[in-house]
């Protein structure tokens, strides 16, 4: 099956950026990766710039609305994702206890809705 | 024709049935409604003096026929048609198969993704075969309620791919937790209902109990299992003693003892010779104390002191609030109210119990045997302000009507 992991953190936590802890951390990250690429697992994943640099977009009455921030205003922040293709749930959450910020963060796993490729003729 | 063979049949069958099928089928839903077709064709074709030799792979062979026809008509899970058909050819699972497979069962339904309200009502339908109508009059809420909350737990095992599996390494302790877990608060909720009218409620003890010893047949080496197994025999072993005729609460100290059931007493005695020598863990602990008490010829006769031993034990194994708590009732036996009063009032300002009522009404019982009426009665009012069910109620109601009696 196919899931998302979603990270969250909020935003002190974790190692203090360019620390020494923070390279440590950066080579977990690396090694994870590598580890999913390996066990035939990874779809994808990427880090994301903070949550200041994000642009929450609606469309209302076919006017696009642009404005600052994310969308929900939570302690704890998308921070990046890995999109994994794993046997079942369980599988999911090995995963996910590997990822570097879940000790100060948290993983949401989401299962990837299975859609058609191409909208079946009606 | 009577039914009556089918029931005792589906008593020993319906767990390994649908864990089977499970396994065969991979999804929940259509194991449950297939091992359920099965046993609506064991009542017709079943005469009262006549089973099959094998019931269980007669039923096994008529699900897997009835789930062939199944996802032929409906279309979906067609990759599993092969597997079944081949299935219907070979003989029925093993001894040791039927082990794993119900132990993966009830992994499944008490998996940490679903929540604990999930976790108790798929426990109750798929391993005890309950039905949905029972599980909500055990749990007193309307059916179409538990029917949604049994729908939204299915479709989450579902898309979220929750296994039916036996969870390997360290994961495996966590999860037999959690699954021993759901068959305390099944039998819990069944000894002391949190809010009703009726203290006891014996189906979900029943099921709870019958939980437990399914689990030490599967898991028979398991000290914590066995444990919890013992704990809940030794506890219910003194179900018909805690209420009288009319009702009312009757304290451990008065109970009859006469009337404790001794056949339960010596199960639970059995269980715990089993963990002689194994590890000890917090469901171990509390049957052993249980069993101080289940083996004592009256209160002033309990051995007091050693139970209080073992609650330190437990407080180091499993520290929580509530260990203290029950530690320092014990403590007021052993002691005396005043050392007890001191371990309560320290609990009282840490604040982690403030809500929990029975650390009011313990606190309570001791400051009314200290001759401390005025707070005695507070404390009751706050005990009582937190809820419990009937009995529980009327027996604090009555303990305050006695202390502002003698304020007169």
């Amino acid at each position: 099956m196919r899931y998302l992991l979603l990270l969250y953190s909020t935003p002190d936590a974790g190692p203090e950026p360019n620390s020494p802890e923070a390279m440590a951390e950066m080579k977990e990250w690396y090694a994870l990766t590598q580890e999913l690429v390996d066990a035939g697992a990874m779809l994808g994943g990427e880090a994301l710039h903070g949550a200041d640099s994000a642009t929450t977009v609606r469309v209302r009455d076919g006017k696009t609305i642009s404005t600052d921030g994310p969308y929900a205003e939570t302690k704890e922040l998308l921070g990046g994702y890995y999109a994994i293709d794993v046997e079942n749930l369980d599988a999911a959450v090995e995963w996910a206890a590997k990822i570097p910020s879940a000790p100060y963060g948290s993983v949401e796993i989401r299962p990837i809705m299975e859609l058609p490729p191409e909208l079946p003729d009606a | 024709m009577t039914q009556v063979p089918v029931a005792s049949v589906f008593a020993s069958e319906w767990t390994p049935l649908v864990a089977t099928l499970v396994r065969e089928l991979g999804d929940i839903s259509l194991a449950e409604d297939m091992a359920q077709e099965a046993f609506l064709s064991a009542t017709e074709h079943w005469s009262a003096d006549e089973l099959p030799d094998a019931p269980g792979a007669w039923l096994l062979t008529t699900a897997r026929r009835k789930a062939i026809d199944w996802i032929r008509r409906e279309r979906r899970h067609e990759e599993r048609l092969p597997l079944l058909r081949a299935a219907i050819a070979v003989p029925p699972p093993e001894q040791h198969d039927l082990v794993d497979d119900q132990l993966a069962l009830i992994f499944g339904c008490c998996h940490p993704a679903l929540d604990h309200e999930a976790q108790i009502a798929l426990t109750l339908r798929e391993v005890c075969g309950l039905s949905t109508t029972q599980i909500a009059r055990a749990f007193l809420v309307a059916e179409p309620t538990m029917a949604k909350r049994l729908v939204r737990a299915k479709n989450k095992i579902r898309t979220a791919g929750i296994p039916f599996s036996i969870p390997e390494g360290e994961q495996r302790t966590e999860r037999l937790d959690a699954v021993l877990r759901i068959v305390y608060l099944i039998f819990t909720e069944g000894h002391t209902a949190s809010d009703a009218a009726e203290l006891i409620r014996g189906d979900l003890c029943d099921e709870a109990r019958w939980l437990a010893d399914l689990l030490s047949r599967l898991l028979p080496t398991d000290p914590e299992v066995l444990g919890l197994g013992a704990l809940i025999a030794f506890t219910d072993a003194r179900r018909d003693t805690r209420l009288d005729a009319d009702g009312h609460l009757v304290l451990l100290e008065d109970q009859d003892r006469s009337r404790w059931d001794r056949q339960l007493i010596e199960r639970g005695l059995a269980l715990l010779r089993r963990t002689w020598g194994g590890p000890v863990g917090p469901y171990l602990l509390q049957a052993t104390i249980a069993a101080f008490h289940a083996t004592a010829p009256s209160s002033d006769a309990t051995d007091w002191g050693e139970i209080v031993r073992l609650y330190d034990a437990l407080a180091v194994v499993s520290p929580s609030p509530v260990v203290e708590l029950n530690r320092a009732v014990a403590i007021a036996m052993a002691q005396g109210p005043a050392e007890a009063l001191e371990l309560l009032d320290e609990l009282q300002r840490r604040g982690d119990l403030e809500d929990y009522r029975y650390l009011h009404a313990a606190r309570a019982d001791v400051l009314r045997r200290l001759g401390r009426d005025e707070e005695a009665r507070h404390a009751y009012r706050r005990a009582l302000e937190l809820g419990g069910s009937g009995p529980e109620r009327r027996f604090m109601e009555e303990r305050l009507a006695e202390l502002s009696a003698l304020a007169d």
